[in-house]
């Protein structure tokens, strides 16, 4: 089921990849091996594949090491870790590997096969390395879960069992004869192949659509969320489907959106298969949706929302937006065809009144002549200046237990005191959110007269109303927030939060793909509106639905798969947003080392910890799951995804770091080391008491760090892993944390930024600016020392630890002018020619920013040389408030010509940044390059 | 169509103006924040006067001016006895006991408006008219010693569409003692520290961005911005002679028909220039 997951996804890029892949032969066999893998999800499943994928495969002691490992692993994380977590993690390093493969057979891979050797196929290698890391981490994992759940186990075997069980079943029966066909030619192409092993059990699951008519079809026991949400979507043929979700109903009123990138079952557990097909993200401008197929269903649920009451409306507005609905569903007013009451069998209002009724009829006459598309149009144009359009309300009390209403809406977070907003905080203003059992924070950036952040909590209901709550939070944040669509990097970093991220596109990435969409509009027929406006769920407006725990695009991969294909579309075949993952990993150099890098941290943090595997498993499991294997998940997720570890990394470092979402179960935190990066993994464990997610780019880098040393760490932490003390300890252990693992992260994200923008740059200037500051003058002397050293001595990096940075994602912005691109960290690479200036910038404080000035206490500017590179560095100490801070400013030229690979170098220059000045944090880099052909972008 | 203010464009259109003649009581027995000089009735008639004539020759309204009641001595305070939104009027319940009784002449002639009209019957709830601010956008309701968070709940209820912000208000009677809108996006804002961290706390709690126009004085910030379809932006500011750094800004203001109006007499009973008016946009006729 995950798998399932996995694979439409994959299955997407299958076709496009499977030209290629065929081609070379090894991509078929990783991806193949991927879908054993995913295929037997089970614990069991997992095991043998892994064991019987990867040991014939690869020779290397340390993969069949590794493969043991996952088998242990496996049968003891089984449970907690559905398998689709580790098959995920194979997914993605497969899935890198095989485009890496395709585009530049690269030395990446060989990087990886090195490590791994990888017999069958470069695919293989990748999921050595995967396993690996899973085995590493896993190990210490499993070793405590193992005693701890010896139970489990074996039900995992047992589940491994049934599944080849059903695998049998399904390749005889083949009651998905489509799938199974697909399967067959899986087989020899892979992807498909997932679904047809597993597929023995089905269970058959209904969706209530937003029309009020109900699409059943049957899935696979282990089905992940996001094949029934392709499903869902295929029926009703809607392409822009990234606003959407699928929603279940713990109670009668407590609404959780399904994750794609886990199982249903394991997120869902006892409850129907019953979901509600409802908008998870409403769109502010729904006028820059593509389609009138998506216009149509937005407004089928805004119709639900005001029906019900949940979106509040004037009279007026009420009798306004049901004329339109009229117009929509009717046409033109008929004077013969339409009086009496033709109007009462539509619900415009909680309380329809035949004065309403006679309103709307009144207006409508004045419609004449707009067609549907146009009615609905109007009609979202006047429904989203409602003051409540797209805010999920929660129900909370304030420190001082006074009920209160927490708002999630695109801009942030507002909150309600009965009907009254009495505060509001943009995101930008915040620095991290988290959550603690049942108590919900948030960070907030200092104002402007002020010195220090303040952190304000909540009490909701229950921990897990404040766990969703969160996971609202952070998918709205990253969905909104990171909107160019150069940011797949920032994504990482936002949706890294430790163990919840939102995996899926985010807005921008949406829209662009949407801008690729080339096919007639579709013809749909409109459902009568009277049953649309009986509200499916009249739920009442504290409850707060919308909220979405779910990852759009299941971990990684799914969103990076489907970014790859439109490219591919596109005909873009640069970077683009494939990127977030590092299973998309199309830019070379940058994607390439980052996931070299980040094999090699979940290798070396998997060794030590052994969480690695969980990890793995707690970031692609759902929530649920999550709970239970609490410590496990984080281990696993790092192998996953190397960005995304990072990302989760990031989040722990949440001090240091400036937003990544760190969500660190405490527990989660303590069993695995550094792994959260990985999907949803280890916020989403229900259990998981403590979540936290810091919005700021860089902050992922440092948090990455800060979660290695976290991890080792972690024992210490557990008990103390609360917010601040993830923050504080961060900090402190990064200096234990190998220094590695931290480059690595900085690297990642350098890499990302160089790939998205296309590499060939002939100048790259970077300046980072860092702010914090005593390190920082450290740094920069190191820095000026050792423009030897790196090609490009990024030193700009400075990860402060006292401040998060703050950043918002939005901060770094890379633009391309050719590219959009899809920043994701693989695609390196490097020269290629083009001219581009990228800049990024991770915003620092606001507070700072907006700041109010400081006083100037020193500047000096350092200017070192090296072969390729010039590095000026400018550093100055303000006094702010009567805080020091010391920033940082170096910038560096690159000169080469096309050979020189400026990603690769930027990416040095950063990490080396980081690893001189540890205290400090990276608020800004900006890239200038400039090429022949001279593009520019700031940001 | 009418909805939700009918989009950015329309903020400030006004057909029609309410207004009330000053009662003689109001010399001796406006509540007044502050002791000071008596008001020059005659002088107060004749600036009330001029303001009315602005409204009603140069600006066109169509101005219903309601008779002064000598019982209730603040009675050409208008303003504090409704909230006009579009089609919708909230009958406000004031926070001064003694000028309750005057949303009875309001509620007629908002009546004969034939505009939807919703009556603040609760009667924990207090709300002046000077405490609201409506941007276009959102409501600001300023919690004062005049209003409280009942009556700004209640003036949620009433206007769903939008947001409903609350603003504490301490040294001023009302929020509008400080600030109005001076334009589509504009708010104008007073130079003390207490209109300054108002305007914080609404930019804070706003997910809009608005321009600031900050002027020197307080009293000044209170202007009235009309959007006449032959005349564009129009703003009735305090004269250059009351307040004339002020003017000076407002001065600036290219895009803008100035039009300065002495208030000195109502000012020293904290009468501000909106205060005298409820200004009401009928999209449809009666």
């Amino acid at each position: 089921m995950t798998t399932e997951v996995g694979s439409e996804t994959e299955v997407k890029k299958d076709p496009e990849q499977v030209g290629p892949d065929k081609a070379k032969d090894k991509p078929e066999e990783a991806s193949e091996t991927v879908e054993n893998e995913k295929s037997g999800k089970t614990s069991s499943e997992e095991a043998q594949d892994s064991s019987s994928v990867p040991a014939p495969a690869s020779h290397s002691s340390p993969s069949s090491q590794k493969k043991e490992k996952d088998s242990s692993e496996s049968k003891g994380i089984s449970r907690f870790l559905p398998p689709w977590l580790k098959k995920q993690k194979s997914y993605t390093l497969a899935e890198p590997k095989d485009e890496a493969k395709k585009r530049a057979a690269g030395e990446e891979q060989v990087v990886e096969e090195s490590e791994c050797h990888p017999p069958e196929g470069m695919a293989q290698p990748k999921r050595i390395l995967e396993v690996v890391a899973e085995n590493n981490a896993k190990a210490d994992d499993k070793e405590e879960k193992h005693s701890v759940s010896s139970a489990e186990t074996q039900p995992a075997k047992e589940d491994g069992k049934e599944t080849e069980v059903e695998k049998v079943a399904e390749e005889k029966e083949e009651k998905q004869e489509k799938e199974k066909r697909e399967t067959k030619e899986v087989q020899t192409a892979e992807v498909i192949s997932q679904k047809s092993p597993k597929k023995i059990k089905t269970v058959q699951s209904k969706v209530v659509l937003l029309d009020g008519t109900e699409y059943t079809c049957d899935l696979e026991k282990r089905a992940k969320g996001q094949i029934l949400f392709d499903k869902v979507c295929e029926h009703l043929n809607l392409l822009e489907k990234d606003y959407f979700g699928l929603l279940f109903y713990e109670n009668s009123d407590q609404k959780n959106w399904l994750d794609p990138s886990k199982e249903i079952k394991r997120q869902i557990r006892s409850l129907p298969w019953l979901f509600t097909f409802n908008v998870k993200f409403y769109p502010p401008d729904p006028s820059q949706l593509t389609e009138d197929i998506t216009r149509y269903f937005l407004c089928l649920q805004l119709r639900q929302d005001i029906a019900s009451g949940r979106l509040p409306c004037s009279f007026v507005t009420h009798a306004l937006l049901g004329s339109y609905i009229l117009q929509a569903e009717m046409g033109d007013h008929d004077p013969e065809e339409h009086h009496g009451d033709y109007i009462s069998e539509f619900q415009f209002a909680p309380n329809q009144t035949q004065e309403m009724e006679e309103k709307v009829a009144e207006l409508h006459k004045t419609h004449r002549g707009l067609t549907p598309a146009q009615a609905d149009s109007q009609f979202l144009e006047n429904a989203k200046r409602l003051s409540m359009y797209g805010v999920d309300l929660h129900h909370a009390k304030d420190s001082e237990g006074v009920d209160i209403m927490l708002g999630v809406c695109a801009n942030g977070l507002l909150i309600y005191k009965d009907r009254l907003r009495i505060n509001r905080f943009a995101w930008p203003k915040i620095l991290k959110i988290s959550y603690k059992r049942s108590n919900f924070y948030i960070k907030i950036r200092p104002a402007e007269l002020e010195q220090f952040e303040s952190t304000i909590g909540f009490k909701l209901p229950n921990h897990r109303a404040a766990k969703r709550l969160w996971k609202v939070c952070v998918e709205h944040h990253t969905f909104f927030r990171l909107l160019s669509p150069e940011q797949p990097p920032k994504a990482k970093f936002l949706t890294l939060g430790s163990k919840f991220r939102y995996s899926g596109r985010t807005q921008a990435q949406t829209r662009q793909a949407s801008n690729l969409i080339d096919r007639p509009a579709p013809y749909f027929e409109r459902t009568s509106s009277k049953r649309v406006s009986r509200s499916l769920d009249g739920a009442p407006m504290g409850i707060s639905d919308q909220s979405l725990l779910r990852d759009f695009p299941t971990t990684g991969r799914p969103s990076a798969g489907d970014k790859i294909i439109d490219l591919e579309a596109a005909g873009q075949g640069k970077l683009k947003e494939g990127g977030r993952e590092d299973d998309v990993s199309p830019l070379k150099t940058p994607q390439l080392e980052l996931t070299q890098d980040g094999k090699r941290h979940a290798s070396r943090t998997e060794g030590p910890c052994t969480g690695v595997s969980d990890a793995d498993k707690s970031s692609h499991e759902t929530l649920d799951i999550v709970e239970e294997k609490k410590q496990a998940e984080v281990g696993i997720e790092e192998t996953l995804v190397v960005d995304e570890t990072d990302k989760g990394k990031m989040q722990v470092a949440a001090d240091a770091g400036e937003t990544c979402k760190v969500e660190h179960l405490s527990k989660k935190d303590s069993s695995s080391l550094p792994s959260y990066s990985s999907s949803s993994s280890s916020s989403e464990s229900e259990d998981e008491e403590v979540g936290e997610y810091q919005p700021h780019h860089r902050a992922i880098e440092e948090v990455i760090r800060e979660e290695q040393e976290e991890e080792e760490d972690v024992k210490r932490r557990e008990l103390e892993e609360k917010i601040q003390h993830v923050e504080d300890t961060p900090q402190s252990s990064k200096p234990t944390v190998p220094v590695e693992s931290m480059q690595v992260t900085a690297e990642d994200s350098v890499q990302e930024n160089a790939i998205i923008i296309p590499t060939e740059e002939k100048n790259l200037s970077e300046e980072i600016k860092e702010d914090l500051g005593e390190e920082k003058e450290e740094e920069q002397l190191k820095l000026n020392g050792d423009v030897s050293h790196v090609d490009i001595d990024v030193a700009p990096e400075i990860i402060c630890c006292s401040e998060p940075p703050v950043v918002k994602t939005e901060m770094v912005t890379i633009s391309d002018a050719t590219q959009r691109t899809e920043i994701s960290t693989k695609e390196v690479p490097i020269v290629q020619t083009e001219t581009k200036t990228i800049t990024y910038e991770s915003p620092q404080f606001d507070g700072s920013a907006d700041g109010s000035a400081g006083v100037l206490l020193s500047a000096q500017t350092i200017t070192s040389e090296s072969i390729s590179t010039t590095t000026t560095t400018h550093i100055t100490k303000m006094v702010k408030g009567g805080v020091s801070e010391t920033r940082i400013e170096k910038r560096i030229v690159i000169t080469g010509d096309g050979d020189i690979d400026h990603d690769e170098a930027l990416a040095q220059a950063i990490k080396e940044a980081k690893e001189q000045h540890p205290d400090m944090s990276v608020t800004r880099v900006v890239v200038h390059k400039e090429t022949e052909l001279a593009e520019e972008d700031e940001d | 169509m009418a909805g939700l203010g009918g989009g950015p464009g329309a903020f400030g259109r006004c057909t029609h103006a309410v207004v009330r003649a000053l009662p003689e009581s109001l010399c001796r027995q406006a509540l007044r924040s502050a002791a000071g000089p008596e008001v020059d009735f005659a002088r107060a008639e004749r600036e009330h006067q001029l303001y009315v004539g602005v409204l009603r020759g140069k600006l066109g309204l169509r101005v219903l001016e309601l008779p002064a009641d000598e019982s209730l001595p603040d009675c050409v305070f208008v303003e504090d006895a409704a909230v006009v939104c579009e089609e919708t009027a909230l009958l406000t319940r004031p926070g001064a006991p003694s000028r309750r009784k005057e949303v009875e002449a309001m509620k007629r002639v908002l009546e004969s408006l034939n505009l939807n009209i919703v009556e603040m019957v609760d009667e924990n709830a207090t709300l002046d008219g000077g405490d609201v601010l409506f941007t276009g956008r959102e409501f600001f309701v300023g919690l004062s010693k005049r209003t409280n968070q009942r009556g700004a709940e209640i003036l949620a209820d009433t206007f769903k569409d939008y947001a409903v912000s609350t603003v504490p208000v301490h040294d001023s009677l009302h929020l509008k003692s400080f600030c109005s809108m001076a334009g589509p996006n504009l708010i104008a804002i007073g130079s003390s520290e207490a209109a300054q961290k108002a305007l914080k706390t609404m930019q804070q709690m706003s997910d809009h961005r608005y321009d600031k126009l900050t002027v020197p004085d307080d009293a000044a910030a209170n202007c009235i911005y009309l959007n006449i379809p032959s005349k564009g932006h129009v703003l009735l500011h305090r004269a250059p002679e009351e307040y004339p750094e002020s003017a000076k800004v407002f001065e600036k203001l290219k895009d803008h028909m100035l039009i300065p109006i002495a208030n000195t007499e109502l000012e020293k009973v904290d009468g501000a220039l909106t205060c005298c008016s409820v200004l009401i946009n009928k999209t449809s006729e009666l």
